[in-house]
């Protein structure tokens, strides 16, 4: 009886390659990763064609929720330090060296000067619960006026760094008079070249910019 | 590869005097490093950011009191297109800057679909108004530097959204120079004129 004997195979599964990958890929994705900034509210930016990309540094990022409220940050811990060293002399707020270490190793802020020390203050967990109800920065259509404090944090932000590239990220829900406030403060801080942070959308068909980029002839 | 082999002790002396050590495998279940492996990539892979948001560039008119009002470049009213942003995404469009009361604008509306982002009346509009000028240059009306011009007047009913549709449409539609300037009691009149026109919508 000829019965052909089958070699029996081993089920292990040699893993040394797929290890490789995964490592290979691990290393790919922890050089190229940059971690999503902390972002005190949710704002859903409305669409543009535009394909201008952000600059990697020296950006003043000014947020306007949906209700209107104003944010503000700035990138650079060192210059965020020097920010809130300036603020606090010109503003007298008295802030101690820790709560001035907690704005330069946080992120945007959304308080008035008046309630600046006490969220400054608060341990992270308490900030988290502040945050919800942060009331954002006061501004008006005037500037030099007391109630205009964003005017007060552009003009000091741009002295500790003139390079700064203003960036406004709005939700499209955002009431005209109120996205008006943060321009006419921008004009009167003499700023008249800003960036709208939008999402990217395809340029539609036809039109003289789609002509422009892709030529007459495609489909 | 990461399996070395080290079983085969080359020289040593077999018999029945040595005595044989046991020997284990140096082959490692590779497994959970694997698992590990993945468990990181995932975690990478949600926290990243790979693309960075875009922008739009605005410049806005540079204003400052020095500036006499007589210095001021002022728009042609051949040239200019005039769109006023109201609430629910409405849009009144009128040919001109409609700075004569006497002789007050054709006023148009269109209403924009938020759900397309698209306003194909108005986008028709911006290009018959450019092959328009175009028309007049050639016809030698207007000089080479003559550009048209859209006056984006948002009231203060009007949404941000909205504002940053119709500076993409000038993006799209390759026009060069347009502004954003605040709203005037001529035209909220007219808005307001419009509605008490139509109403209902």
């Amino acid at each position: 009886m000829g019965h052909a004997k089958l070699p029996r195979k081993s089920t292990n599964i040699d893993m040394t390659a797929m290890c490789d990958v995964a490592f290979l890929l691990l290393t790919f994705f922890m050089l190229a990763t940059k971690f999503k900034p902390d972002e005190p509210v949710v704002v859903k930016t409305p669409k543009s064609v535009s394909e201008i990309i952000i600059p990697d540094a020296d950006i003043m990022l000014i947020t306007v929720d949906p209700t209107g409220k104003i944010f503000f940050s700035i990138d650079n811990k060192l210059k965020r330090k020097e920010l809130i060293d300036e603020l606090s002399s010109q503003k007298s707020l008295n802030l101690s060296e820790s709560e001035k270490t907690a704005f330069a190793l946080g992120s945007s802020m959304g308080y008035p000067f008046s309630q600046l020390k006490s969220f400054l203050g608060a341990t992270p967990d308490e900030q988290k619960v502040m945050e919800e109800k942060a009331t954002g920065i006061p501004a008006d259509t005037a500037i030099n006026i007391p109630t205009n404090e964003l005017g007060v944090w552009i003009d000091i932000a741009r002295h500790t760094n003139p390079k700064l590239r203003i960036c406004i990220k709005a939700d499209g829900g955002v009431s005209f008079p109120n996205f008006q406030k943060v321009i006419k403060t921008l004009e009167g801080e003499k700023v008249f070249k800003f960036n709208l942070i939008t999402d990217l959308e395809a340029v539609p068909m036809g039109t003289d910019a789609y002509i422009a980029k892709y030529g007459k002839g495609t489909k | 590869m990461a399996e070395l082999d080290t079983s085969s002790g080359g020289g040593h002396k077999k018999g029945p005097g040595v005595k044989k050590g046991k020997k284990l495998s140096t082959r490692i279940d590779l497994t959970p490093m694997v698992d590990l492996g993945f468990l990181l990539i995932t975690f990478f892979m949600y926290t990243t950011t790979m693309q960075k948001p875009k922008t739009m560039e605005i410049n806005m008119p540079y204003k400052d009191d020095i500036i006499k009002p007589e210095d001021q470049n002022k728009v042609k009213n051949s040239v200019a297109l005039t769109v006023l942003l109201s609430k629910n995404h409405r849009i009144y469009y009128y040919e001109g800057i409609g700075d004569d009361p006497t002789k007050p604008p054709e006023l148009k509306s269109t209403q924009y679909d938020t759900k397309n982002n698209v306003d194909a009346e108005l986008r028709k509009e911006i290009i018959s108004k450019k092959s328009k000028v175009a028309d007049m240059k050639h016809r030698g009306e207007l000089t080479a530097k003559d550009e048209i011009t859209v006056l984006i007047k948002p009231d203060s009913t009007s949404s941000y959204a909205d504002l940053v549709y119709l500076l993409d449409e000038m993006i799209i539609n390759d026009v060069k120079t347009y502004a954003i300037i605040d709203i005037t009691e001529v035209d909220r009149d007219f808005i307001k004129a419009t509605e008490e026109a139509n109403p209902g919508k």
